[in-house]
């Protein structure tokens, strides 16, 4: 796709231990144009995170193996010298951590961090030059008083607050790319849209892309235009939100819709959870690492036991998805299950006592 | 900050008085509670082999039967104000900090512990400056290049450093370095106004052999520290801001990891002030350490009294120091 900010093509990234090869990141692709915004999704150890490590050269000086190819506004950036992929970060693209507390340097003082992050990419400007505009970033990120509060601490701060400051640092440089990893789990539920809503009001305002990694459906069902559901290392599904909401193909994403209570439901029968736990990434399961948790894999005569499914597009264009189910039998079964149908492996709930809504 | 200095000035001033007290109980109540009269204690003040009117003009001299809260007003003030002792054929005025006379040498103590400070703080100071210069690198390296070949031969050395005793490296290095190849031969104390490069090469030895126990013991704690620091969040953020490596280092990390180190270092440097012991008494340096030890063998009691006084006193103040660093270093703890 020419004209995209961001192609991620065919990225692998392996750490070798002891124990073996860990593939966390196993052959991943996307791409992400200038002011529209992506939600990677997946569970813990799914890779979401290693990707966005990768995509802004955090993996320097670790073990990481790195293949394929990372370009930003054209340019590689796997295999590339580490030091223009430095000049690169923090400029061109920026990143937000998911515990501001412990992402801020509790010894300087927020001002001076969001100096520092300006000036090394900004030698030419004086300090007052950089001090000025650190105070703008935090008016603009919401911070009240801030030609008073640019001299506080972080410990100064509440969580929404500082969630804010690390936002104003990384927007300092207007980059156009910035990757929030996980960045409101930390903070409150109350916080939580406030923070969202700014990253939006923001991207809308400096038109950058966005990369929005969360374990959170709801998070990307509010601000992504395309989804990138990522399991074991891999790419589950990938499309754009309304496709993936409205007809989602791996049963992977049925388990995280189905486990997702939602308010929009008027209501609901019950949760149903994905069974198991995430696969080791050392030994990741044959065919399709999904198959030992997934309750289809009859379906297809044990095909997802030893072949890997390929990425496959679907009607929808651009919509695409990694199962070996046919199209027909995916929408069969997630007919029966957005209406409400509840697998027979799921127990019914033991009844609590007291009223029933 | 400043509110924050002064609230630690105020609790040093009431730490030192407890540190009096203490010392106090421990030279005149203990003794009395473990069933000593008077008698017997003055005997201690008056040195081997006393005769008895020694003993008991040192009794009345020392107004040792006087009630505890007179003895402890007199001892406080003869250290704050100088005392005047009734020697019989007339008055000996003894000058504020008085610890009293040794009956040793018949000298008030106070200054006689003067004249032996500056061998023990030329050891310290000179000491502590090669240990945490060398330790604190060593440890930085270690930590950044760590599973080298530099970081685990200088963490088998830190190891040996940590084990061996002064004792044991101060005498080799002496048999090697001042008899054997005569490159720093005769370690004795010259001032360092009357000749300092006489003063440094002399104690180039002892400096290392000190620096060598303690570098080890450094080069460990900020190797652990600096491993710590580089795992942090925030040091991710520095990397990701595009900082140069050098910078999320040195500043970022290294800021953070040393923040402990200062805390042990002043009390380090405030323990040896007291007296580095087993290295002076190795070199036979004039210092502190040697005065008590040989305060000591003498039984005599206010020069011990006195080193006792001197020692709690610069743990203190370094503690004092330290205290107002850390607050510098880390703003978390100013309020």
């Amino acid at each position: 796709m020419p004209g995209a900010l961001l192609e991620v093509e065919d990225l692998r990234i392996h750490f070798p231990t002891q124990d073996g090869l860990v593939k966390s990141v196993d052959g991943v692709s996307f791409s992400l144009e200038r002011g529209r915004t992506l939600g990677i999704v997946g569970e813990s150890g799914s890779g979401k995170s290693v990707t966005s490590l990768g995509i802004m050269g955090l993996h320097q000086g670790t073990q990481a193996q790195i293949t394929g190819h990372i370009r930003l506004d054209g340019e590689e950036l796997v295999g590339t010298q580490p030091t223009r992929v430095r000049e690169l970060r923090g400029d061109k693209m920026a990143m937000i951590f998911q515990d501001p507390l412990s992402s801020l340097h509790p010894y300087f003082t927020v001002g001076n961090q969001i100096i520092e992050a300006y000036r090394v990419h900004h030698p030419e400007v004086t300090k007052q030059q950089a001090r000025q505009r650190a105070i703008d970033m935090l008016e603009r990120v919401g911070i009240p008083q801030p030609s008073v509060r640019v001299d506080d601490y972080p410990h100064q701060f509440s969580g929404g607050m500082r969630q804010r400051v690390m936002i104003a640092m990384a927007l300092v440089n207007d980059p156009g790319l910035l990757i929030a990893d996980e960045p409101t789990t930390a903070l409150d539920v109350t916080v939580q849209a406030q923070i969202l809503d700014l990253i939006s009001d923001l991207q809308a305002e400096f038109g950058s892309a966005v990369i929005m990694i969360t374990h959170d459906l709801g998070v990307v069902a509010e601000l992504s235009d395309d989804i990138l559901v990522m399991y074991a290392g891999r790419v589950a599904e990938y499309g754009s939100a309304a496709d993936i909401f409205a007809r989602p193909g791996h049963p992977y994403t049925w388990g995280l819709l189905a486990s997702m209570p939602r308010m929009d439901r008027e209501r609901l029968t019950r949760l149903v959870p994905i069974p198991g736990t995430p696969p080791s990434l050392i030994r990741v399961p044959s065919g399709c690492p999904f198959h030992p948790r997934c309750r289809y894999g009859h379906l297809n005569g044990g095909r997802s036991e030893t072949e890997v499914p390929e990425l496959r597009a679907t009607e929808e264009t651009g919509h695409l998805v990694a199962c070996h189910l046919t199209a027909a039998e995916r929408t069969r079964q997630w007919a029966l299950l957005s209406a409400g149908q509840v697998p027979d492996d799921v127990k019914e709930p033991v009844p609590q006592g007291g009223v029933e809504a | 900050m400043i509110t924050f200095i002064i609230r630690r000035l105020i609790g040093t001033v009431f730490l030192l008085i407890v540190v009096s007290m203490i010392t106090f109980a421990i030279f005149f109540l203990l003794p009395r509670l473990a069933g000593q009269n008077t008698y017997q204690l003055a005997t201690q003040y008056v040195g081997r082999n006393p005769t008895r009117e020694a003993i008991l003009q040192v009794e009345q001299q020392l107004g040792l039967a006087d009630p505890l809260y007179l003895q402890y007003g007199r001892f406080l003030r003869s250290i704050v104000l100088g005392a005047h002792y009734n020697s019989g054929t007339g008055s000996t005025y003894c000058p504020p900090p008085c610890f009293g006379y040794s009956f040793r040498s018949q000298q008030p103590v106070w200054p006689q512990m003067v004249s032996d400070l500056p061998v023990t703080i030329s050891l310290a100071i000179g000491a502590s400056v090669l240990w945490l210069v060398g330790g604190v690198s060593i440890g930085v390296i270690s930590a950044l290049r760590r599973g080298s070949f530099f970081d685990r031969f200088s963490m088998g050395v830190a190891l040996a450093g940590v084990s061996l005793p002064i004792f044991f490296t101060g005498l080799i290095a002496l048999e090697l370095f001042s008899y054997k190849w005569p490159i720093f031969p005769n370690v004795t104390y010259v001032s360092f106004t009357t000749n300092p490069l006489l003063w440094a090469r002399n104690l180039v030895l002892p400096w290392i052999v000190l620096a060598f126990l303690y570098a080890a013991l450094y080069a460990r704690l900020t190797r652990a520290g600096m491993l710590e620091t580089m795992s942090e969040d925030y040091i991710r953020t520095a990397r990701a801001k595009g900082l140069p490596e050098r910078t999320v280092i040195v500043k970022h990390g290294l800021r953070s990891a040393l923040t402990p180190i200062v805390t042990i270092f002043g009390m380090d440097l405030g323990l040896l002030l007291g007296g580095a012991i087993i290295t002076e008494v190795t070199f036979s340096l004039h210092g502190l350490g040697l005065f008590t030890v040989m305060a000591i063998q003498n039984q005599d009691l206010p020069e011990i009294l006195g080193v006792t006084m001197l020692a709690a006193f610069f743990i203190v103040i370094a503690n004092l120091v330290v205290d107002i660093f850390y607050a510098v270093l880390d703003p978390r703890v100013r309020y």
